[in-house]
């Protein structure tokens, strides 16, 4: 294994993660909710009385972060190199395993881990390995 | 209806996300790429996040709306299931739910239709568990449900 030096970035990481950490906590502490990004969107679609308003907001909000993310710290819009075929089958795949495996990686990753759920890290481990796999195969196997 | 602190929530989320590098595609796969130059920052972020959220979680039992306990406990073949297709999307794409949406205020139309497939998705997997599992939904009458905004966890 060989760490990309370049392209590493402890500081921002760290200060981002940190950033998430209180995300997280705020929405936990002041509305007892979990932060899982696949879950509030999910519940969008399925809309139970008094149940939408702070799902759409928390979207929104993540949603208006790249703006001011670019005023902050001139952050600008990532190069998306996935063909459309793979966008698709990609997030159908997310879509799906998150509804599956209740949570993705802010649910089970962050979240999760932090309540020291041993189900959180089952599904961690799981989606951290098949994710290393689908992208040896594809990048060394296939590509 | 409360929606500020959702709204900072979100917010305060994203700007991790873009902080971190995290919208961004291509360091989420040189996290992946165990076998090519390997970028470890991802590792740093949910660390950073995890602990942060942990000590949050130590005084959640003190808050005025303390989250309910863990309801879901099993680890079953469902769970492994989920995670690993679930693994394989975000190994193809590099996109996970919480970038793909904050990827939407980029107005980046690969975003959008990442998210609709998304969508589409978990209506999949709904319709696969009404099929499979209808009888793990548990009725519960409105006045059984307790007056405490205590919420379903793991609802993530």
């Amino acid at each position: 294994m060989q760490v990309d030096w370049a392209h590493f970035t402890p500081a921002s990481a760290l200060g981002g993660g940190a950033l998430i950490g209180l995300a997280a906590t705020l929405l936990l502490l002041r509305d007892g909710r979990i932060l899982g990004a696949a879950g509030i969107f999910a519940g969008l679609a399925q809309p139970k009385t008094g149940d939408f308003a702070w799902r759409l907001a928390f979207v929104g909000g993540l949603m208006v972060s790249p703006a001011l993310a670019a005023l902050l710290w001139g952050v600008t819009a990532p190069q998306i190199a996935a063909s459309p075929n793979l966008l698709i089958v990609g997030g159908f795949l997310v879509g799906l395993g998150a509804r599956l495996g209740n949570g993705c990686t802010s649910g089970h990753g962050v979240c999760g881990l932090a309540r020291l759920s041993k189900r959180s890290l089952a599904a961690s481990l799981t989606f951290m390995a098949t994710g290393v796999a689908t992208v040896f195969v594809f990048r060394h196997l296939l590509g | 209806m409360k929606v500020f602190s959702p709204f900072l929530s979100g917010l305060l989320f994203g700007l991790g996300l873009c902080l971190a590098g995290m919208t961004d595609p291509r360091k989420v796969q040189a996290f992946l790429d165990l076998a090519g130059p390997w970028d470890p920052s991802l590792a740093l972020v949910m660390g950073a996040a995890s602990a942060a959220a942990f000590i949050a979680f130590r005084f959640a039992g003190r808050a005025p709306f303390a989250p309910a306990p863990a309801l879901l406990k099993q680890i079953d073949g469902r769970l492994y299931a989920g995670a690993a297709i679930f693994g394989i999307g975000w190994g193809l794409v590099g996109f996970c739910p919480g970038p793909a949406l904050a990827n939407l205020g980029f107005l980046d139309v690969r975003a959008a239709v990442f998210v609709l497939a998304m969508a589409s998705g978990m209506r999949a997997a709904n319709v696969l568990l009404a099929h499979f599992e209808p009888a793990q939904v548990p009725r519960v009458k409105i006045s059984e449900i307790p007056a405490t905004p205590a919420r379903l966890a793991e609802d993530s």
